[in-house]
C-alpha cells in the first residue's frame, strides 16, 4: 500500500504545473475561448510535446504506455487550469479505442498522428433519449456493395467542431439497449451526408450535434470486429470517467483556494469575512469533499484498468459518485460565500462552478453511477469476490412472522 | 503509488486474522457483530490475549513493550480485529495517556505505568470535561494546590467514560488560577482509589451506565504523579488530542456495522422482497459503503502524511467523517427493522432469549444503538469545534 507519489511522478507533475503557469493563465484562456475555434492549436502542439498525448499509447506504437498516475496528474493539473482542449475526449478514450480495436494498419496510421497532435480524433457515440446508457444507440450500419451506410443522429458530441474523425458508433444488427451488434466507426466529418450543428457547452467547451445520412463508410474504417465494440466502448469509458474524477479533484482544489483567499481578504463589518463561523465551517466541510474525491480518484485511476469487469466498475463508479457529490457542493459554496461576485463571468470562480457542473453531468451522473455501483457490487458480493464479510452470528434469523 | 496492500502487508494482515479467530471467544465475537454489552472482564482478557501475543500495545515504539508496526500496519490490525469481533482495546491507557508519559513522564512514572497498562492491569480513564467546561476545555476549574509533598484536588469532572472500572485517571486541573486559562493547568495521574474520589452514573438516552461524573474532594496526589511540569498540561492535552490518528476514523469498526446492516437488510423485507433490493434502501446503504470506501483510503493517506510530519488538519477531518459515518449507519440499520426498533427488549435481547423478542432476534438494540450513536460527532471535540479547527489550519486565522 503506498498512497503517494513517486519521484518521478512529481517532477512530471511539476513540469506540466510550469508549463501550464506559464501559457494557460485564466487570462489565456479567456482569450481562447472568445476565438472562433474555441480551443487553441498551439496549446495542442505544446501538450503533444510534453507527451501528453501519447500517454495512453503503447510503447511500441510510440507512445508512453498507458501510465495511470500520470494520466491521474495530467487530469489534475487540467482540472486546475481549466484546459477546454478535447485532451479526455482524443486523447483518452478515442486513443485508447483505437488502440483496443484498430487493426495494426489503423494503429499504425492514427496513433503516431494522434501522438503528436497532428489529429484529432473524438467518439461520437450519446443519441438523444440514451442519457447515460452505453448500449443505447440506434444508429444504424447496414453493409450495401461493399460498404456500410451508417444513419442516424448523434448527440452533444463534445469537441465534434475540432475533429479530424469521429469514432462513430452504429448498429449492425440487434435491437437497442443490447451490448452486441455495436460496431465502431471512424468517419470524417467533412464527407457527403454527415452534417454538424454546433454550439458551445455551459462549461466553455465546443460541442456539436451530428447527423448522418446514409454516409458511405469503407469497411476498412471499422474498427474491430463488425458489431465487437461494446467492451471496449465500456473499458474506455471506465478510463474516462478516472480521468474525469481526476480532473474534478484539480478544479476542486482551486475552487476552494480561490474561495479562502477570497475569505481571507473580503472584509464585510470591518472584519475579513472568514472570521465568521458560519463561513469557516462550510469551508472545513469543503475540504472534506475535496479529500475525499482526492481519495476516490486515485482509486478509480488504478482499478480502472482492472481486468475484473466488476471490480473495475464498482471502484469507477463510487468514485464518480464521491466526486459528482462534491462537485456540487464545493461549486455551490464557492458561489455563496463569494456573494455576488461569484455570480459574474469575469471572475474564475464561476467558470469553476460551471466546469464542476459539468463534470458531474458527464460520462455518469451520480444517480447513474449510484446505481451501477449497487448493480455491480451485488454481483461481486454474490460471487463471492466482495470483501470479507464477518460469518453471521446464529442469533441472527429470519423475522419470525416469514 | 499502489493501492493493494503488498504480499507481506497481506500476510500480516491474514496473521492478525487466525488469531482473532482463534483467540476471540466465541461469546465475546458474538456479542460485538451482534451489538451486544461488553463486559469489562471481556475486554480485559482480550487485552491480556493481545499482550501474551506481544501485541498488547500496536502504537507503542518497542522500546516499551510496544510492537513497533508502521501507520499501515497498525491500520490493518485495528480493521483486522473491528471486522472479525474483537472487542476494542481502550485507548485511555494505551492511546491517551501513555504518549503523554511517554513523551513528558519521568523515567520513573515509565517504570510504574506503562507495564500495567500493556498487561491490563490498570484501568484508566480520562478527565478533562467539566460541567463548565466542555468545548471551551481550557475554562475547567477543578483546583489543585500543592501542600508540601502533594497536591490537594478539589473539583468535578464529568462524562468520564467507564470510570465506574477505573484504576487511575489522567487529569486537567487548574495549578494556577492567576494565569490565563491555558497557561495555569497541569496534567495529573489520580489513583481512584484515594480517598475523597466519588463516582456518580450518568445514565444516557441508551438506557446504559457508560459515563460518570467524579467527584474530587481534598484528594491528596502526591507531587510525583504530576506529568511533566507544572502549569504545562494544556500542552501535553493538546499533544495527546493530535496523537491518535490511525483509528480515528473508525474504518474497521464501520466496516463490521456495514456487514450487520447488509445482513439484517437481507433479512428484511418490503414489498415482498428483500429489503436490500428496494432501490430507496439500496442507494442509502450505498452511499454509506461508497463514503467509507473514500474514508479508507483518507486514513492511508493522512497517515502517510503524517509520517513526513505534515501534521495539519487531518485528525479532525477523519474524526468529523468517520461519526458521520458511524451515525448514518446506526440510523439505517434502526431503518431497516422499522417498527421493530421501538420495542425496548434489552434484557431479552442481553439474555438471548429469542421466545421473549416480539421482533426479529437482532432488532431490539437497534433504536438504542442510534440514540447512542449520537454522541460520536460530540465527544473527543464536538464536530463544530473540529470544523474550527480545519478551518483554522485551512485559513491561517
Amino acid at each position: 500500500m503506498d498512497v503517494e507519489f513517486n519521484k518521478d511522478q512529481q517532477l512530471f507533475a511539476d513540469t506540466l504545473q510550469r508549463y501550464l503557469a506559464q501559457h494557460y493563465s485564466f487570462e489565456h484562456r479567456r482569450g481562447i475561448l472568445r476565438s472562433p475555434e474555441g480551443w487553441s492549436r498551439q496549446i495542442w502542439t505544446g501538450l503533444a510535446d510534453l507527451g501528453l498525448l501519447g500517454l495512453e499509447i503503447p510503447e511500441e506504437d510510440g507512445g508512453m504506455g498507458g501510465r495511470p498516475v500520470e494520466i491521474l496528474m495530467t487530469m489534475t493539473a487540467f482540472g486546475r487550469s481549466l484546459l477546454v482542449e478535447p485532451f479526455l475526449a482524443s486523447a483518452i478514450l478515442a486513443t485508447r479505442l483505437v488502440r483496443d480495436l484498430g487493426s495494426l494498419e489503423q494503429r499504425r496510421a492514427l496513433l503516431p498522428a494522434l501522438a503528436s497532435g497532428e489529429r484529432i480524433v473524438v467518439p461520437a457515440h450519446g443519441e438523444a433519449g440514451a442519457r447515460y446508457d452505453l448500449n443505447s444507440v440506434a444508429t444504424s450500419a447496414t453493409l450495401v456493395d461493399g460498404a456500410y451506410r451508417l444513419s442516424g443522429k448523434k448527440a452533444v458530441v463534445l469537441h465534434a467542431p475540432a475533429a479530424d474523425h469521429l469514432l462513430v458508433s452504429a448498429r449492425t444488427g440487434g435491437v437497442p439497449n443490447d451490448s452486441a451488434d455495436v460496431s465502431l466507426f471512424l468517419v470524417d466529418p467533412r464527407a457527403p451526408g454527415v452534417s454538424l450543428i454546433a454550439y458551445p457547452t455551459l462549461d466553455g467547451a465546443r460541442a456539436a450535434d451530428v447527423t448522418l445520412r446514409d454516409v458511405r463508410v469503407s469497411v476498412d474504417d471499422r474498427l474491430g470486429p463488425e458489431g465487437g465494440a461494446g467492451p471496449a466502448l465500456a473499458s474506455a469509458w471506465n478510463v474516462g470517467v478516472a480521468a474525469l474524477c481526476a480532473e474534478a479533484v484539480g478544479a476542486l482544489e482551486a475552487t476552494l483556494a480561490a474561495t479562502v483567499d477570497y475569505a481571507k481578504t473580503r472584509k464585510q463589518f470591518g472584519v475579513p469575512i472568514g472570521t465568521f463561523q458560519a463561513l469557516q465551517h462550510r469551508m472545513a466541510d469543503m475540504l472534506i469533499h475535496v479529500e475525499q474525491a482526492r481519495s476516490m480518484s486515485y482509486l478509480a485511476a488504478i482499478r480502472a484498468r482492472a481486468p475484473d469487469p466488476d471490480v473495475c466498475a464498482s471502484s469507477v463508479s463510487a468514485a464518480k459518485v464521491v466526486v459528482g457529490r462534491a462537485c456540487r457542493r464545493v461549486a455551490q459554496e464557492a458561489v455563496q460565500i463569494h456573494g455576488g461576485m461569484g455570480m459574474t463571468d469575469e471572475l474564475a470562480i464561476s467558470h469553476y462552478f460551471r466546469r464542476l457542473t459539468a463534470i458531474e453531468l458527464s460520462l455518469g451522473d451520480t444517480d447513474h453511477h449510484l446505481e451501477r455501483f449497487v448493480v455491480t457490487s451485488r454481483r461481486r458480493m454474490g460471487s463471492g469476490e466482495e470483501t470479507r464479510s464477518p460469518p453471521a452470528p446464529a442469533s441472527i434469523r429470519r423475522h419470525p412472522d416469514l | 503509488m499502489n493501492l493493494d496492500f503488498t504480499p507481506a502487508e497481506e500476510a500480516f494482515r491474514e496473521e492478525v486474522r487466525a488469531f482473532v479467530r482463534s483467540r476471540v471467544p466465541p461469546a465475546t465475537r458474538t456479542k460485538m457483530l451482534d451489538g451486544r454489552h461488553v463486559s469489562p472482564r471481556d475486554l480485559v482478557e482480550w487485552q491480556q490475549s493481545l499482550h501474551r501475543q506481544g501485541w498488547g500495545a500496536p502504537s507503542w515504539p518497542q522500546e516499551y513493550g510496544g510492537t513497533g508496526w508502521s501507520p499501515v500496519l497498525q491500520y490493518l490490525f485495528e480493521e483486522e480485529c473491528a471486522v472479525g469481533g474483537a472487542p476494542v482495546q481502550l485507548p485511555f491507557g494505551l492511546k491517551m495517556v501513555a504518549p503523554v508519559i511517554m513523551t513528558f513522564g519521568t523515567t520513573a512514572q515509565k517504570q510504574r505505568f506503562l507495564p500495567r497498562i500493556i498487561s491490563g492491569q490498570d484501568w484508566w480513564c480520562q478527565g478533562y470535561s467539566e460541567p463548565g467546561a466542555g468545548s471551551d476545555l481550557a475554562s475547567l476549574k477543578t483546583r489543585a494546590e500543592k501542600q508540601g509533598d502533594h497536591f490537594v484536588v478539589n473539583g468535578q469532572k464529568t462524562w468520564i467514560t467507564l470510570a465506574q472500572y477505573a484504576d487511575w485517571i489522567f487529569c486537567l486541573v487548574r495549578t494556577d488560577p492567576a494565569a490565563k486559562p491555558q497557561a495555569g493547568i497541569s496534567f495529573l495521574l489520580i489513583d481512584m482509589k484515594s480517598p475523597g474520589v466519588t463516582v456518580r452514573p450518568i445514565i444516557t438516552m441508551d438506557g446504559r451506565h457508560e459515563v460518570n461524573e467524579v467527584w474530587f474532594d481534598d484528594v491528596r496526589v502526591p507531587i510525583e504523579n504530576l506529568v511533566g511540569e507544572e502549569n504545562r498540561g494544556w500542552t501535553y492535552a493538546k499533544f495527546l488530542l493530535g496523537h491518535e490518528r490511525t483509528n480515528i476514523a473508525g474504518v474497521g469498526g464501520s466496516k463490521r456495522e456495514l456487514a450487520r446492516l447488509k445482513r439484517i437488510a437481507t433479512l428484511e423485507r418490503k414489498n415482498g422482497a428483500p429489503l436490500i433490493d428496494d432501490p430507496c434502501f439500496a442507494a442509502k446503504v450505498a452511499e454509506v459503503e461508497i463514503e467509507l470506501m473514500a474514508l479508507a483510503i483518507t486514513t492511508l493517506r493522512m497517515l502517510a502524511a503524517e509520517a513526513r510530519a505534515n501534521i495539519g488538519a487531518e485528525a479532525s477531518l477523519l474524526k468529523i467523517k468517520g461519526s458521520e459515518i458511524q451515525q448514518s449507519l446506526a440510523e439505517l440499520l434502526m431503518q431497516a427493522v422499522g417498527p421493530y426498533a421501538l420495542p425496548l427488549q434489552l434484557d431479552a435481547f442481553e439474555r438471548g432469549d429469542a421466545e421473549a423478542i416480539t421482533g426479529p432476534a437482532y432488532a431490539p438494540p437497534l433504536g438504542a444503538h442510534h440514540c447512542k450513536t449520537r454522541k460520536t460527532s460530540i465527544y473527543g471535540g464536538s464536530n463544530e469545534i473540529q470544523r474550527s479547527i480545519v478551518a483554522r489550519t485551512l485559513l491561517g486565522m
